[in-house]
């Protein structure tokens, strides 16, 4: 009798390391097109959104401010006084600008929002996993897909956009305030050079990337909680993947996003 | 009588009217450990069966089975005649509609308040409108005795009353089955006694079919219709309570009487 089974078992098997890595992408492919079957289909609850895009924007919006800040200020810093011996002072703010809006802004935002609010998801999650809630969810008949993932997915998706957009004027800002204060360069030369170096696109693409990354963010976190094993143990371990696979992927779709975007 | 089974599974003979759950021949197994082996057992409609055995035995394993939160390995679980193995998701739903699941540890969504826990299947499985899901609600905390927690958050609240609101949760849509897990383990005698009281009445006002398991003997003398031992994976005595406590088994004598010697390994 002809047994599929038992000719799979005779072919080279994969290395354990490829097929973890298979089931891992594998696993939060299917978490985002279950997730997107519940958003086409308006089975959430508008009013979780809420609440989750309110608790992950004030959750990351300090750090991304200052970290952000600080960004624009120590750009500022390094180009402004030989900008200004050399005859560039129309670069300073053009280059804090550009750097920010298209790369430094949404990828540092997306950095620390997988720091922080994606480590609070997935500790979240993996805590209710432990306490049996999960369970309890499945056995009154709810999908943890349309009851937790699909109002954290909306709120990444919502939340990290607008926290670049503050990050990026945290950034602008800042390196105003250095370049004047450092090389004394007028408020009419730092905003000229702004305007000339980016214009509205370069900040509409910042922010798509920054929706993407939010969706990232999202599903790794999501994923590492749902499938947290153990106890508080699980919980730590699960939290530090989700952080560290969130920053690599944001760090990898941000080459990615950029050579498609901006080449 | 249709059954509902899962495609391309040999369909057995549906267990009889009077029995709401039936698991049948089922093997359970994780990697190397068989958690159950060939476990027969019959659930009788609309009475109370208590599954005692030693902590690890399988037992919650066993509830879990009946909900379609784990799938055996091979085997049939049959509700209310349906076999529920390798059913989707919806499918199981549909099912899971008309059974409640009081955990062990309660599992309260611990960021929502008591009234929307209990509120919750509620949303899930019905069509109600707000008023009559908010009488439901008060009706249902009235019953347990926690009316004035409702807004209280489950963090506020003790173990005992965690767990009546986690009884509260599995009975507030009038489920036809009730899982109970370990019900009383952790608690103090008289918050016990209370647990008791409490299944005691949920079963006088709904006549559910409900699926107990328990350790703590005097609670489950107090509550059992039906008394059923699982050991090492399979059932070894199922009866009437009144008759289970007259088994000649020595390991079903052994574990009643809690004693150390006998054939029940330490």
């Amino acid at each position: 009798m002809f047994r599929p089974s038992t000719y799979l078992r005779a072919l080279p098997q994969p290395l354990p390391a490829t097929r973890r890595f298979f089931e891992y992408a594998g696993g939060i492919t299917l978490l985002f097109f279950d997730s997107i079957r519940y958003i086409v289909t308006l089975r959430f609850r508008p009013s979780e959104v809420i609440r989750q895009t309110a608790f992950l924007i004030v959750e990351s919006l300090p750090i991304v401010l200052l970290t952000s800040g600080f960004t624009g200020l120590v750009i500022s810093l390094e180009t402004a006084q030989s900008a200004v011996q050399n005859g560039f002072d129309f670069v300073i703010g053009g280059s804090v600008a550009y750097g920010t809006v298209r790369e430094l802004g949404p990828l540092l935002t997306g950095i620390v929002f997988a720091g922080r609010s994606g480590a609070a998801v997935t500790a979240q999650l993996g805590a209710m996993v432990v306490t049996e809630q999960i369970e309890a969810l499945k056995s009154f008949g709810a999908s943890p897909t349309k009851v937790l993932v699909v109002p954290r997915l909306l709120a990444c998706l919502i939340g990290m956009p607008m926290l670049t957009t503050f990050a990026d004027i945290v950034a602008v800002y800042g390196g105003y305030y250095m370049a004047y204060l450092q090389a004394h360069v007028s408020p009419n030369t730092y905003w000229d050079s702004v305007n000339r170096f980016i214009d509205f696109g370069d900040f509409e693409k910042g922010l798509l990337k920054a929706a993407i990354f939010g969706i990232i963010v999202a599903l790794v976190a999501c994923y590492e909680g749902l499938r947290t094993e153990g106890g508080a143990d699980g919980v730590g371990r699960s939290t530090t993947h989700a952080v560290v696979t969130g920053i690599i992927l944001v760090f990898a779709f941000n080459f990615a996003l950029s050579f498609v975007l901006f080449q | 009588m249709s059954v509902r089974t899962a495609p391309g599974r040999a369909q057995p003979a549906p267990p009889p009217a009077d029995i709401a759950v039936s698991l049948r021949d089922v093997y359970l197994s994780y990697q190397s450990k068989i958690v159950l082996s060939d476990c027969s057992i019959d659930f009788r409609r609309g009475q109370v069966t208590t599954v005692i055995g030693l902590s690890g035995a399988g037992k919650s394993t066993m509830l879990r089975l009946i909900n379609g939160l784990r799938q055996p390995t091979r085997g049939h679980v049959f509700v209310n005649g349906d076999d529920i193995v390798g059913l989707d998701e919806r499918e199981l739903n549909t099912i899971r509609a008309r059974m409640g699941f009081a955990f062990q540890a309660s599992a309260l969504f611990d960021s929502l308040s008591v009234f929307d826990n209990v509120s919750f299947p509620l949303y899930e499985h019905t069509r109600l409108s707000r008023a009559e899901i908010r009488d439901r609600v008060y009706r249902t905390l009235d019953a347990i005795g926690l009316r004035d927690v409702a807004d209280r958050m489950p963090a506020e609240l003790s173990g005992g009353m965690q767990k009546r609101v986690g009884f509260a949760r599995a009975i507030v849509n009038e489920p036809e089955i009730i899982l109970f897990d370990e019900p009383t383990t952790g608690l103090d005698p008289i918050m016990t006694h209370v647990i008791t009281d409490t299944i005691k009445e949920i079963q006088r006002r709904l006549h559910p079919t409900s699926i107990v398991v328990m350790h703590d003997m005097p609670s489950v003398y107090e509550i059992s219709d039906n008394i059923a031992m699982l050991f090492e994976g399979t059932i070894i005595e199922a009866a009437p309570a009144a008759e289970f406590r007259r088994s000649r088994n020595p390991i079903v004598q052994q574990f009643l009487e809690g004693s150390e010697v006998g054939p029940i390994p330490l």
